[in-house]
């Protein structure tokens, strides 16, 4: 009996350990990698001085622990993706040369992310600008940072915060001047100043996503991948603010499938098309109209035939 | 038949605002309509003309609307607009009547216009609704429109951008039928041209 029960503890120990992460990102202080790598500095034992020294951590590889806790991997550990052997500091220099598994390594051919579209989206990758200019060294994490990214687009129902969020992946280069000099090796144009020929700038980048205008957009994928060179960008006013608005097929593809598959409520509708202009964005508005016009029409020239039998 | 009678009907501040109103007013239906998403007719003028033609017409007819509501708040005309509550329902009424069956069957005209009565009770009750809600409903939302960084982002549930939009071209759509109908019952009088003369002239006969 007492040796069962040593068994039966023994079993609950390995079966719980077995479920909880190796190491949980939580407590960040607490996690191998990340007691270094979530802060500004780092303090490791020099063995040739003997002594304890206090370094700076690279900026690009200090984590954002918030964010990795609430991104799509956050249930992976580091060394799942990175090597196990980066447990020893300094780390080995040969690591650095070791390829990291790339996204279609996992997502790829993989029935369970389908959905996604994941070969497609690379297909249209390879036309993009960044492809043609940079090749492979532009890699799907340019954008979409592996550690804390969030499948925003799918899983917001607020359109404002699906466009902040994409803006943001955009602007972590494209407004950042040492970023964008990093990849590109020349200086970053001014935003602002570029876009000088849209009216209500400042509104449009709050609502509506880089994107919108700056890739081709593709039917068959929720995100078009296809960033368009700047000479190609839409520049049509018109192409949004019409019925048969763009949007529809980039932005507000999202809202139509919830809409479709919730069978939505009257707001989403109606806020959903605040783009395009007029009343006549509401079916019964446009049918009154017509009806109201038509009825006044029709009042004018029957009472005007009147008026010119009677001669009066 | 009575003895023709001219009165001076339209001043000259009452006709120019009368004109460049027309003229705006005008603008503004044919590149509204433009703009209505199930118009497309952006082609031919080209979307971003379009609106900054209704962006400039939009100005001047506010512009002109401060010229129309000076004007009655400081000259007499502005009385002509008084609605009172004797009769409220029963003199639109009467005059509808005249117009619908009364003037093909010998009617006179139940309030024919003087110098004391520039409108009928119709007429009256159309020019204040077009000129004092309408209007002033098109233009704050015109405006609202014009800087959208001022309009509330929620209006409950609705993008306060959207309401905007659609009170303000609803309100357009019923200046529109207005105006229609407008033109037509100017037709009516001695002859179909006669009382846009008078708003050209400033001079009215009363018959």
């Amino acid at each position: 009996m007492k040796y069962t029960s040593v068994i039966f503890v023994c079993l609950f120990l390995f079966c719980t350990t077995g479920i909880v992460p190796a190491q949980s990102y939580k407590n960040a202080q607490h996690h191998q990698c990340l007691k270094c790598h979530s802060n500004q500095s780092y303090s490791f034992m020099n063995t040739v001085k003997n002594k304890v020294e206090k370094r700076l951590m690279n900026p690009y590889f200090i984590i954002d622990t918030v964010g990795l806790t609430h991104g799509v991997h956050k249930q992976f550990d580091c060394t799942d993706c990175h090597s196990s052997e980066y447990g020893t500091y300094p780390h080995q220099a040969t690591l650095k040369l070791q390829p990291l598994s790339t996204c279609l390594d996992c997502h790829g051919g993989d029935a369970s992310f389908a959905t996604y579209h994941f070969e497609r989206i690379d297909e249209e990758f390879k036309k993009s600008v960044h492809y043609k200019v940079y090749g492979d060294n532009f890699t799907c994490t340019k954008c979409h940072s592996q550690h804390t990214y969030k499948a925003t687009a799918r899983t917001s129902s607020d359109v404002l915060e699906i466009v902040d969020y994409s803006n943001k992946m955009c602007l972590s280069c494209h407004n950042d001047m040492k970023k964008y000099k990093m990849v590109s090796g020349h200086d970053n144009p001014k935003l602002i100043q570029v876009h000088e020929w849209l009216p209500n700038q400042e509104l449009h980048f709050a609502h509506v996503r880089c994107i919108e205008c700056h890739t081709e957009v593709a039917d068959s994928l929720m995100v078009s991948h296809n960033i368009l060179p700047k000479e190609k960008a839409l520049k049509k006013c018109v192409e949004c603010h019409s019925a048969n608005s763009r949007l529809k097929a980039s932005l507000y593809k999202y809202q139509n499938l919830q809409k479709r598959s919730e069978n939505g409520t009257l707001n989403t509708v109606l806020a959903n098309e605040s783009y395009i202009i007029g009343s006549h964005q509401i079916p019964l508005l446009k049918l009154a109209s017509i009806l109201i016009f038509f009825i006044a029409l029709c009042g004018i020239l029957i009472h005007g035939i009147f008026r010119i039998i009677k001669k009066k | 038949m009575a003895a023709t009678e001219k009165l001076y009907f339209y001043p000259v501040w009452l006709r120019i605002w009368h004109g460049i109103n027309a003229l705006g007013i005008v603008t503004l239906i044919i590149t509204g309509i433009s703009m209505q998403s199930s118009v497309e007719s952006s082609h031919i003028l080209g979307f971003n003309l379009i609106v900054k033609l209704h962006n400039i017409a939009g100005t001047l007819v506010t512009l002109s609307y401060f010229i129309y509501f000076i004007g009655n708040v400081v000259t007499p005309n502005g009385k002509f607009y008084r609605i009172k509550p004797r009769g409220f329902f029963a003199k639109p009424i009467q005059q509808a009547i005249y117009y619908a069956w009364g003037m093909f069957h010998g009617m006179k005209p139940p309030y024919p216009i003087s110098e004391k009565r520039k409108f009928n009770p119709l007429q009256k009750y159309a020019y204040v609704m077009v000129m004092y809600m309408a209007v002033p409903v098109v233009i704050i939302s015109g405006i609202g429109l014009l800087f959208p960084e001022i309009i509330l982002d929620k209006v409950y549930a609705f993008s306060g951008v959207f309401v905007t939009a659609v009170v303000h071209s609803a309100m357009g759509f019923f200046i529109s039928v207005f105006l229609m109908i407008h033109l037509y019952i100017a037709s009516i009088g001695k002859s179909p041209l006669e009382n846009f003369k008078s708003i050209i002239t400033g001079w009215h006969q009363v018959h």
